[in-house]
């Protein structure tokens, strides 16, 4: 260990003999030069990142336009979706589904195709970490049937539990989605629509073909009542 | 035969006299109304259209004009006053009235301005963060449930509504309509308003 008094007296040495050698006039200049690069390089880097968080912070407000000040969801003319809490990876599917036409949706289609990947990294990871109350509004009596075709599925018909890929808590998992406080008419709309909505694009199949038999098995009040049941669920 | 359409005179005229309280009170009510917003209820500016309005919109403006929570300066000069006696029942009989009218456009946009606004209507400008009004107030700008119909309102209302979201007034709606006209230019505003002026 050497003393502070040592390790001082050797700095001292140091800064003396770097002041002979920054005397030369081209040394003074270049290191000037490269002062000057430095604080620079500094000021753009921290620009770079605040405008990439500005970016991204007016991107969020964007999309909350449409999806609610929580991302809770909207009825307008057409049930705009609960994005809050919604699984990133499905949401990140969803965002490419609308790029690669796999998801028809011309408005969607416009929002998506110039999102960056760092963006849609960004806006999945924001909006799976918010947790508004369900906005409701789906009828009451509908609830109970809705549970059970969730919870137990229809063995009759083949159509299993909901609960079994969705979650008990219809919270979804990776590409599975959360269904858990979801529109009510957008859940409807959905699965009546889903062949003409979803895997529309053949040349890349995806995961959606795994739901098609499901919504074409479920008769009109059975999807209401589905629909009402998880449209309830925290 | 005389005597018949006697009676049935007297009849007529005492059917008026004794259902005349309610219908008279209506229609005076009406034509308060149409007094400022034309007898057709097409607008006559500055008061916009009524005719076709979403029926739940009126119904809901006029309450937040009863409780003076609209509060931009032609709400204040002119519709405070207007709506002060009017009651929920009132307010839902009038709605109704107003929506049974067939709306008539306005057409008094700026023409060269149609292209642009139409755009911004009906796709949003993604790389300005604008959304897409289609969204929530439907293909043919007719609104729905208490998203009021903009199509055919006439140009000066639509650019004054749009241009008050951001000047501090208590807008009868909260979100999203500040966030979402704070994006708008004073040039996209103009647009927006052209474009809706012509739209049946």
């Amino acid at each position: 260990m050497r003393s502070p008094n040592s390790l001082q007296a050797e700095r001292k040495t140091t800064a003396r003999s770097r002041a002979a050698t920054w005397k030369s006039a081209g040394l003074r200049a270049g290191l000037a030069a490269g002062v000057l690069t430095l604080v620079l390089v500094g000021a753009v880097n921290a620009q770079h990142r605040i405008s990439l968080s500005g970016d991204v912070q007016a991107k969020i407000s964007y999309c909350k336009d449409c999806h609610g000040v929580s991302a809770q969801g909207y009825n307008g003319y057409y049930p705009i979706p609960r994005l809050a809490g919604q699984q990133p990876e499905y949401l990140e599917n969803q965002l490419r589904a609308f790029i690669e036409h796999r998801r028809t949706n011309n408005i969607m289609f416009n929002v998506t195709h110039s999102l960056s990947p760092a963006m849609i990294n960004a806006l999945t990871a924001h909006f799976a970490s918010l947790h508004p109350p369900p906005i409701g509004g789906a009828p009451r009596q509908l609830v109970a049937t809705g549970r059970k075709i969730f919870e137990d599925g229809m063995p009759e018909v083949n159509i299993a539990a909901c609960a079994a890929c969705h979650g008990p808590d219809a919270t979804g998992s990776g590409q599975i989605p959360r269904l858990a406080g979801q529109l009510y008419p957008y859940m409807i709309k959905t699965l009546n629509n889903w062949d003409k909505e979803r895997g529309r694009n053949p040349t890349v199949p995806d995961a959606s073909a795994i739901m098609s038999p499901v919504a074409h098995s479920l008769n009109k009040s059975q999807i209401e009542a589905v629909a009402a049941f998880v449209s309830t669920l925290r | 035969m005389r005597n018949t359409g006697g009676s049935l005179a007297i009849l007529i005229v005492l059917c008026c006299a004794f259902f005349a309280p309610t219908a008279r009170g209506e229609n005076l009510a009406i034509r308060n109304c149409t007094w400022c917003h034309g007898g057709s209820a097409s607008g006559y500016p500055p008061a916009p259209a009524l005719a076709g309005q979403r029926p739940q919109y009126v119904e809901k403006q006029l309450a937040y004009f009863h409780s003076r929570t609209r509060d931009n300066p032609f709400a204040r000069q002119y519709m405070w006053g207007a709506a002060r006696n009017i009651d929920p029942q009132s307010a839902r009989n009038l709605a109704l009235y107003f929506a049974s009218l067939p709306p008539r456009a306005a057409n008094d946009g700026v023409p060269s301005l149609v292209g642009v606004g139409q755009t911004i209507y009906q796709e949003g400008m993604p790389e300005a963060n604008i959304v897409a009004c289609v969204v929530c107030h439907g293909p043919n700008a007719e609104g729905v449930r208490d998203i009021p119909r903009l199509g055919g309102l006439d140009y000066s209302y639509l650019k004054r509504r749009l241009e008050q979201w951001n000047q501090g007034y208590h807008a009868a709606a909260g979100p999203p309509m500040i966030s979402i006209a704070s994006k708008l230019s004073d040039d996209q505003i103009e647009a927006l308003a052209s474009y809706l002026s012509f739209v049946k």
